[in-house]
């Protein structure tokens, strides 16, 4: 089974960081107050953050 | 696995009580001047949107507000309320009417105007506010500042909530003028401190 991985579009991102707190993995981090970064080593795909972000920048992809 | 909460994890009680403060004096309203100077120190001095990410009260108040207790319809925003140029636009609009404020402020300490006891929502609609005043100890100016200030306060308030019912709890982060204008700042700093490097 394909691997889904939560995308950040980095273009669109207000850096606001709700993000962060819903992450059950503490996988997402803003760098330098720009963008929101996931670790995609860390990320299981479950989707909250995408769910939460409230500019809907964040997507779900599946990866390989 | 959630760790537990962080002191700053409760900053929306700071919030809501400054909101219902302005309803007893309007003196507090001062108080405000904290969610406008830490953000912008935090992002000049660190470079980060700490604030928007941790502590910002108005935040937690409509997630809480919008996710817990449900009153949130949890659509997507539409697609030109995230564009930089209603982000920008927005900013813009809203450091106008701010520094009209800070003119009529002026205009009281200098004399000119008298004090008005009202609260102006959505920069159109005069609410009048004059139980929350009991004089000031100095000049008129302050309580006029004050009363300009929850305008402000109250304004942002209100949109965040419209918005947050509308759409997901958290969309006023999304224009923000505090939020948008801490990112410029982050971009700006990013841009000098890779030059440098």
């Amino acid at each position: 089974m394909a691997k889904r991985k939560a995308i950040v579009t980095i273009h669109d991102c207000v850096a606001c960081g709700c993000c962060i707190k819903v992450c059950p993995r503490n996988a997402i981090s803003i760098s330098s107050g720009i963008h929101a970064n996931i670790n995609q080593d860390l990320c299981v795909g479950c989707g909250k953050c995408a769910k939460e972000c409230p500019a809907s920048v964040i997507v779900l992809e599946v990866i390989g | 696995m959630k760790e537990k909460k962080n002191w700053y994890d409760y900053l929306w009680i700071a919030s809501l009580t400054y909101l219902i403060l302005g309803f007893f004096n309007i003196l507090f309203a001062w108080l405000g001047l904290l969610c406008f100077f830490i953000p912008l120190f935090i992002s000049i001095i660190r470079g980060n949107k700490a604030y928007c990410n941790k502590y910002c009260g108005r935040g937690q108040l409509l997630s809480l507000i919008g996710g817990r207790f449900g009153l949130s319809r949890k659509k997507d925003i539409p697609k030109w309320m995230k564009s930089k140029n209603f982000r920008y636009g927005f900013l813009i609009f809203f450091l106008i009417m701010f520094f009209q404020m800070l003119w009529n402020t002026c205009l009281v300490f200098a004399g000119t105007n008298s004090l008005k006891t009202t609260v102006t929502l959505l920069w159109t609609f005069k609410l009048p506010w004059q139980w929350s005043y009991h004089g000031t100890l100095f000049s008129d100016g302050v309580a006029q500042f004050a009363f300009g200030f929850y305008s402000v306060m109250l304004t942002s308030t209100v949109l965040g909530l419209i918005t947050m019912i509308l759409f997901k709890p958290r969309s006023w982060c999304v224009y923000c003028p505090m939020g948008t204008m801490t990112q410029l700042i982050c971009k700006a700093k990013n841009v000098t401190s890779s030059q440098k490097s």
